[in-house]
This record gives C-alpha cells, sequence and structure tokens, in this order.
C-alpha cells in the first residue's frame, strides 16, 4: 500500500516562502490571491488493510512528519 | 582549595560544526570541556550540557527534527528531566524544541535569506544558570548565522519564558524573541552564538557572559554533589 502525506503551514503562521511563489507567479503576470508552500511525502507500507495504514501514518505524522506546532497534515491512501 | 572544573558536555551530531568552538570557549572559561558523540545511549559524569550549532542530520526534513531522535538526545532529555543544566544554541536550539524540552518552534528566516552578522540583543531574565552574569536591561551584541532562526511561540507561551530579544530582529522572531528558556529554568535555548563571542578579538565578549554563567552554576553544581 501507499500513502502520501501532505503537510501544510498551519493558517496563522507566516508563510515567507510561499509569499515568494506568490510574488514570482504575478510577475509572471497570473493573477494570484495567496500561495503556500508544503511538502509532499510519499510513502511505501506494509500493512494489511487500509485502517491499518491509516493508523500507522498518522503516527508517523504525528511524531516525525509534521509538527503540530505550525503545520497540519493530509493522509491519502492507496491500495 | 582551588574550585574544581566543572565538566560541560558538548553533543556532536553528525552535522553539527560549532561542538569544537563551544567546546574551546567553555574551556577557555575553565571548565573541563567533554565532547559526547550522538550515538553515545548514556552521558557521562556531567555538570552540564551544550547542544551546538550546526546543521545536524542535514536539517532534513525540519531543523533539529531528526537528531531528536539520536541516543544523546534520549540522554540528554533524561539529564534535563532530572534538573541538569541544558544550553541549545542555534542548532541546539531547534533539536530542544523539536524535542519537547522548550517550547516554540523554529522557521524559515522571513526574509528568506541566511543571516550572519553581529546583532544586539537585550536580557530579559538575569535569575538563570544561563544569565547570572548579565543583568536585566543589560544589551549584548553577539552574532547570529541561521537560515531557520524565526521563533514561532506557542499560543499559551509564558513571557517569563523569554530569556533575551532582538533589538533589530534578524528573522521575523514573535516578539523579538531571541532565547527562551522552559517553565523549570533549567533548560535553554537561543540562537545568536555565545561560543562565536567570547573574546575582543572576535569582535565581542559578550558570549562569555553567558557561557560564564553556565559554567559558574555547573560548577556549583559540582560542589554540592561532592
Amino acid at each position: 500500500m501507499r500513502a502520501t502525506v501532505l503537510v501544510r503551514p498551519k493558517p496563522g503562521i507566516l508563510d515567507p516562502q510561499g509569499e515568494a511563489v506568490e510574488s514570482a507567479l504575478e510577475h509572471l503576470g497570473f493573477a494570484v490571491a495567496g500561495a503556500r508552500v508544503g511538502k509532499v511525502v510519499d510513502l511505501e507500507l506494509d500493512a494489511a488493510d487500509e485502517a491499518g495504514a491509516r493508523a500507522q501514518v498518522e503516527q508517523m505524522c504525528e511524531q516525525l512528519l509534521a509538527n503540530p506546532l505550525i503545520e497540519s497534515y493530509e493522509i491519502e491512501l492507496y491500495g | 582549595m582551588a574550585s574544581p572544573q566543572p565538566r560541560i558536555g558538548v553533543v556532536t551530531y553528525l552535522g553539527s560544526n560549532d561542538d569544537h568552538d563551544a567546546l574551546w570557549a567553555l574551556a577557555a572559561l575553565d571548565a573541563e570541556a567533554v565532547p559526547v558523540w550522538h550515538g553515545e545511549e548514556e552521558l557521562p559524569d556531567l555538570d552540564a550540557v551544550v547542544l551546538p550549532g550546526g546543521f545536524s542530520y542535514g536539517d532534513y526534513l525540519r531543523c533539529g527534527a531528526i537528531a531528536r531522535f539520536s541516543p544523546a538526545t534520549a540522554a540528554v532529555h533524561a539529564f534535563a528531566e532530572a534538573g541538569g543544566l541544558v544550553l541549545g544554541i542555534c542548532n541546539g536550539f531547534q533539536v530542544l524544541c523539536e524535542a519537547g524540552l522548550l517550547p516554540g518552534a523554529l522557521m524559515r528566516n522571513e526574509s528568506l535569506r541566511f543571516v550572519c552578522r553581529d546583532v544586539a540583543l537585550v536580557v530579559e531574565r538575569d535569575d538563570l544558570p544561563f544569565t547570572s552574569r548579565c543583568a536585566q536591561g543589560q544589551q549584548l551584541v553577539i552574532p547570529v548565522k541561521h537560515g531557520d532562526g524565526r521563533y514561532v511561540p506557542p499560543a499559551d507561551l509564558d513571557a517569563s519564558q523569554v530569556v533575551l530579544r532582538y533589538l533589530d530582529n534578524p528573522n521575523g522572531s514573535a516578539d523579538d524573541i531571541a532565547g527562551v528558556c522552559n517553565e523549570r529554568g533549567n533548560v535553554m535555548g537561543l540562537m545568536p552564538h555565545p561560543e562565536h563571542a567570547v573574546d575582543p578579538l572576535l569582535g565581542s565578549a559578550d558570549g562569555a557572559l553567558i557561557l560564564a554563567s553556565l559554567v559558574e552554576a555547573a560548577r556549583r553544581r559540582a560542589l554540592a554533589a561532592v
């Protein structure tokens, strides 16, 4: 089973990378009303079922992949 | 009777690069500076520990996030829980935050630029083992050199945990916070590098006030343990 973890700066946390990207996109002529930059972690899992996989990945996020003070995470699972 | 030299450990992670500066500065301030390898599961007999600057484990994922899981960090955690004195400098500060020994997190500088220059600081607390040689309100000049020094405090940070503030905020830290301590006051972290400012030849000796405070507090603990 594979999983993708999306890690984002939480709302209200200043994201200067997002601001730089937004400004660069505006320079290219795109109308952008906001940009936030996060991270993607792709995982290959050894899990019997989806519930087990999700539980594992949630533990990974809580313990390492995201810092709960500044980041939120979202888990996507693929068969 | 000559007072004993306190033993102060400096942890070397893979990617630490200010460990030798910290060892040198502590020795210059009359401590016995003890190198501690990151793989050590138990600390030697120490009166204080310094986590130095650098880029532990490449700073992958987030600064300090991987170092938090090294055996030496677990040992430092136990040392701090038992009341031991722990000072984290720059990357060491990031490690202490990730390890939950200090509140908050350190994020990319607001400017997105690496800053490397002297900064002026003001001392908020002079009653800690790390600042006893300073006076509240005193200004210190100590260099910073970091790309990820923007301090983000937890919503419930007690203002009394702020030890140092920037007079000219170099990284966008909330409330100009440059250094914080835990509630108990035995663990402190700061982004500026006191070990780079221990001799006037280096441009400032103000960092020695912080490190000499630590050496003095560690010496008192060594004497009390005899």
